[in-house]
């Protein structure tokens, strides 16, 4: 029993059900869907453990050569998408908030609308929608990075040379995306609040900006900052972990790039409308 | 008798492939290399020879059989084994270098990973290896932007730069013309016998070939690859040496037509 669950969560029996024929019936199809699931996770779970017991372990290894490749990856997965997330928070601030605002204002119910900003800017919509842009113009250049890198055998080069291409090539990833989507959800919150309220005075709506930030600085608690800090660090973390997997810990021939590309923006994704469950039940629990 | 110690030794590996670990291309490889020994493997194209050296630098492990390296087994290759690990130098046929990173880059990755250097001793040491290798004119290139050869003594700088006791070339000769291929040989022989840029010390050699004839040395030492059996053939000419299929195929062969 043992050793054929050995078996069965190998990379070998992976590829043989992604790439086995359709079976007969539609019970067999789902069973091995569900059984390809289970084998994503665990090969996830484990990678995310790897990742993290790298994290920790040598943080402070090889600083020569570490500290440029994590500043790189800090202006990659960050600095360099700011022009980006300037634009979409000034349009998440005139279509959605400006919007919000105005509907509140014509039922009066301008007392809400701080909560309502809270609920809506802060908890949920600036850290997902910086999650899903970070994994579509970074996630998506990791796969296809490493993916190319694996292929044509910088693995196997970086063995050869002793160094851990986990140390080499993941930790600067993980430390770029984690405080990437940190920092620029954070941009984008304090962006979209603030075209909000310029969408609002130019609509005359009667608000003052004075009103409009008191409200909203009553309604945010410490929770909100705890939560917020962790959500956007776990979003980081976990689409450098789906992406960095994808791309590195399977082999791959140079033509399953893109392929490959494609599932881990769709995990990513998967995986950050979970975290978000996840934060939404904590936010509903305290 | 030989009284060195065996710096590389092989019992009863099953070597496989690199692409696909369920392949088997070599079984039961026994075979020692001790300090101060040439070794060219020589074998056909794909016949497992590259396989045959991951597994001797510790990169994969034997699905069976032992494979130790300065005495220390290759399962047990771990991070605490760091100290074994950088005795041992590798140098891919293909050069393996990142083209994200010059050629000066390449050879100070693993100076400045394992070593606490300091921007100018770095830079000193990555200089002089240039200058060694005779690749100072292509330092600030990017591999794709060099010539094979030059990419290849790049690889072999990188491969030189912690000083390895152990240095494993994969097919180093593969694809270079007879200029280059004079140069390498003539580099090779001095580190084996003891070049100055490394103190003087004599390095332990393991090359793989293709093409037999430039590496026709009395003190060297040949195995041959044939058909998924690794064979100890001993020194040029001998009786094993000469009646091996592998030496009669690839001694056969034209020269020009061996590469890659």
């Amino acid at each position: 029993m043992r050793d054929n669950l050995a078996k069965a969560f190998d990379r070998a029996n992976l590829q043989r059900f992604r790439y086995a024929p359709l079976p007969r019936s539609y019970t067999n199809y789902l069973g091995r869907q569900i059984f390809l699931l289970l084998l994503t996770i665990q090969g996830l779970a484990a990678f995310a453990l790897i990742t993290l017991g790298v994290l920790l372990r040598k943080s402070h290894a090889a600083r020569g050569v570490m500290q440029p490749r994590v500043r790189q990856e800090i202006n990659r997965a960050g600095v360099a998408l700011l022009p980006m997330f300037f634009f979409v928070a000034l349009a998440l601030g005139f279509l959605v908030i400006g919007q919000t605002v105005a509907a509140l204002a014509k039922v009066g119910a301008t007392d809400y609308l701080g909560e309502t900003m809270v609920i809506v800017v802060v908890r949920e919509l600036g850290p997902l929608l910086t999650a899903m842009l970070v994994l579509a113009r970074v996630g998506t250049a990791n796969v296809i990075e490493l993916g190319t890198a694996r292929a044509l055998g910088d693995v196997e080069a970086l063995e050869a040379l002793s160094i851990d291409p986990v140390h080499y090539l993941i930790m600067p990833r993980v430390l770029g995306m984690v405080l990437g989507v940190f920092a620029l959800t954070i941009y984008l919150v304090l962006g979209a609040l603030a075209s909000g309220c310029l969408f609002a005075f130019l609509a005359n709506v009667p608000l003052t900006p004075g009103d409009y930030f008191r409200q909203i600085a009553e309604a945010l608690n410490w929770l909100d900052f705890v939560l917020l800090g962790l959500k956007t660090c776990a979003f980081g973390f976990f689409i450098a972990v789906v992406t960095c997997y994808h791309g590195l810990a399977q082999p791959l021939r140079l033509d399953e790039v893109s392929r490959v590309a494609v599932r881990a923006v769709t995990q990513g994704i998967v995986v950050c409308v979970l975290i978000d469950a996840v934060f939404i039940v904590l936010y509903l629990a305290t | 008798m030989d009284t060195k110690a065996a710096i590389l030794d092989m019992q009863g590996v099953q070597v496989t492939a690199l692409r696909d670990p369920s392949i088997i291309v070599l079984e039961e490889v026994t075979w020692s290399v001790r300090t101060g020994e040439f070794w060219v493997v020589a074998g056909a194209q794909h016949s497992g020879k590259s396989d045959l050296l991951l597994h001797a630098a510790g990169l994969m492990t034997p699905s069976a059989g032992t494979c130790r390296v300065f005495g220390c087994d290759t399962h047990q290759f771990d991070e605490t084994q760091m100290a074994v690990r950088l005795r041992v130098g590798l140098a891919f046929a293909d050069g393996k270098l990142f083209n994200q990173l010059t050629l000066a880059e390449n050879i100070a990755l693993p100076l400045l990973y394992h070593q606490r250097l300091t921007d100018a001793e770095a830079v000193r040491r990555v200089e002089a290896l240039l200058e060694l290798l005779e690749l100072t004119p292509q330092a600030d290139a990017r591999p794709e932007n060099v010539p094979a050869v030059w990419r290849r003594r790049a690889a072999l700088a990188r491969a030189l730069a912690l000083q390895p006791e152990l240095l494993l070339l994969d097919n180093p000769n593969g694809g270079l013309t007879a200029r280059h291929r004079q140069w390498q040989m003539n580099f090779l022989d001095q580190l084996w016998r003891g070049h100055d840029f490394f103190g003087g010390h004599p390095m332990t050699l393991v090359a793989t070939t293709d093409d037999l004839q430039p590496w026709r040395h009395p003190q060297r030492k040949f195995a041959g690859v044939h058909e998924g059996h690794f064979t100890v053939l001993g020194a040029w000419g001998g009786d094993e040496f000469t009646g091996h299929r592998a030496v009669k195929e690839l001694l056969a062969l034209p020269e020009g037509q061996v590469g890659g």
